[in-house]
């Protein structure tokens, strides 16, 4: 599955700053390692800052710092501000098939809510911990 | 960490604070259920589990699993089919203790793998085992109506 490049950007800002809750990001750090945009990475970490899960700081030397509780935050919860797993189908399905096909759609975006719901920030980082190591 | 508990198999004593554990976490009291699992999988059977984490003689938390043989060509795995710890000791390492010791028990065994089965709403569950390192199986559970 794929999520939105929007979701993929908080998805790692939000760890970045979770990796070193005591640390101020700047934009422009955040951005330069995603390549992404100053600008469209500041839409982003706003709505991560009106959910409480970073804080801003303003002035020189000011940044992004973590705010919330790693040991809590799922990564449904951060997907989540952004879109939306397993949005419903515009309109109802009219036939036999078309229901069968929306019945395996609604499985795998169960599974994938599951999937998600079920892993915390920090249980993320020591995931990207150990992946570092086996690479390493 | 520091543990100041200790896990050990657990006894005939130990059976109604486990019972009560359970019920506190599920809304359930299975008296009759535990009594069984405690025939079966107490005592030193070999390849079956059934361990308590201890301190200040109240049981902690439980855990219970087995090596498990695998049909579809898939080689012997440590199963852990329950684990539970009281609400009021958690956040404090018993349930990984519990695990460590168990799968510690299934390495002896010359297993692995350890495995597991939940249900997808059960997110506290989910979260810790997630926290312990384990990912998705290469399994699908299947059910239908009969």
């Amino acid at each position: 599955m794929k999520l939105q490049k929007n979701t993929q950007l908080a998805l790692c800002g939000v760890l970045e700053f979770a990796s070193e809750p005591e640390r101020q990001f700047s934009t422009a750090e955040i951005a330069a390692k995603y390549g992404a945009s100053p600008h469209h990475l500041a839409k982003v970490l706003g709505k991560l800052r009106r959910a409480g899960l970073v804080s801003a700081a303003r002035g020189a030397g000011g940044g992004y710092r973590f705010c919330g509780n790693a040991k809590r935050v799922t990564l449904l919860e951060v997907i989540a501000l952004f879109e939306t797993i397993g949005a419903k189908a515009p309109r109802a399905p009219r036939r036999d098939l078309e229901r069968a096909v929306d019945q395996v759609l609604a499985e795998i975006d169960q599974t994938a809510r599951a999937t998600f719901g079920s892993i915390t920030l920090e249980t993320m980082l020591k995931l990207a911990l150990r992946s570092a190591r086996r690479s390493s | 960490m520091i543990h100041l508990n200790k896990t050990r198999r657990v006894g005939r004593r130990d059976l109604a604070q486990v019972v009560e554990i359970d019920a506190r976490i599920t809304g359930l009291r299975k008296p009759g259920y535990w009594a069984g699992i405690l025939r079966r999988y107490g005592g030193n059977s070999p390849g079956r589990f059934f361990l308590v984490c201890v301190e200040k003689r109240q049981v902690q938390g439980y855990v219970v699993g087995e090596v498990r043989d695998w049909e579809f060509g898939s080689p012997p795995s440590g199963w852990v089919f329950g684990i539970g710890v009281r609400p009021e000791s958690r956040l404090r390492g018993t349930g990984t203790r519990l695990l460590e010791e168990i799968c510690a028990a299934f390495r002896r065994r010359r297993v692995a793998k350890v495995r597991t089965l939940l249900a997808r709403d059960n997110a506290l569950v989910l979260a810790f085992f997630r926290s312990q390192g384990m990912t998705a199986a290469p399994f699908i559970a299947l059910e239908r109506d009969l």
